[in-house]
């Protein structure tokens, strides 16, 4: 029983997961966006999502399906302006978001800076 | 109103553009990008739910937040490694949305101008790819924050 809770589990993460990017393949065939608008679009939807209180039922159900594309991280951002706005008033909204992201931005950061030492820019 | 030349020209080179460009099936391409989202969602699943076996005891927010930087340093060694443009090109916007494309992003940029120094190549350029994402971020989170507070909240 727990295995195929489990199993139900990655099921429901892969369909969500693999839905929200359906969705932004759809968008740049159909639309032409390049890459960069379509990640601000589903960026800006997560931050909605939180905002109105959507995102958490969403991440309740489909857990890392929603937490891993760019929607999990507009909706972190939202979260961590929301509650820092709560705890400490009004200028927490300015710092919240970015502390909350902080661990994702900080590690691509340092990792990118040692990536980019170690290896050199392969020839196409 | 009479076209001048080079909207005419313009028109004659993207129709030729569209001719020569590779024709992928666009079925293919959602299918592709379908199964490797999924699978990109899956795999930080059971990453999650290995740090959950492994530290029992830790808060379930902070597990999420080693899931997601071990997602984010698996895709930048991947990108160093000339991996992970292979994979994008096969799996479209299933690589790209999920946080391993904001990973790629900074680092492909960030090796991309090398050539022109630590400080003034990569340093100046790591954020020119994600910048969009970080700035539109910060602003519509503040935004919602404030307005948060303004209905749900005491000010100050």
């Amino acid at each position: 029983m727990e295995i195929l809770n489990k199993l139900l589990t990655y099921l429901i993460v892969f369909a969500v997961g693999g839905a929200f990017c359906l969705v932004a393949q759809i968008l740049i065939i159909k639309t032409k966006l390049t890459p960069a608008r379509i990640l601000v679009i589903f960026l800006v939807a997560g931050i909605a999502l939180e905002a109105v209180g959507a995102f958490r039922y969403i991440k309740e159900f489909a857990k890392a399906g929603a937490t891993i594309p760019i929607v999990g991280f507009g909706a972190a951002l939202a979260k961590g302006a929301i509650e820092m706005a709560r705890s400490v008033g009004f200028v927490g909204a300015f710092a919240g978001g970015l502390v909350n992201t902080a661990f994702g931005i900080g590690v691509a950061v340092v990792a990118s800076f040692v990536v980019t030492l170690i290896f050199s820019p392969k020839s196409k | 109103m009479e076209k001048t030349a080079t909207q005419l020209r313009n028109e004659r080179y993207s129709k030729y553009v569209d001719a020569v460009s590779p024709q992928t099936s666009a079925v293919k391409s959602l299918l592709h990008s379908f199964v490797l989202g999924g699978i990109t969602c899956v795999i930080a699943q059971i990453v999650n739910d290995l740090f959950a076996l492994a530290m029992p005891a830790t808060e379930k927010e902070m597990i999420a937040t080693f899931t997601l930087m071990t997602m984010v340093t698996v895709a930048i060694f991947l990108t160093g490694l000339g991996v992970f443009d292979k994979l994008a090109r096969f799996g479209g916007a299933g690589l790209f949305l999920p946080i391993t494309g904001f990973a790629n992003a900074i680092s492909s940029a960030s090796m991309e101008f090398k050539a022109e120094g630590l400080i003034f190549g990569t340093s100046t350029k790591m954020f020119s790819v994600v910048g969009p994402v970080v700035v539109n971020g910060v602003v519509w989170s503040t935004l919602a924050g404030i307005i948060h507070l303004i209905i749900f909240g005491r000010i100050m």
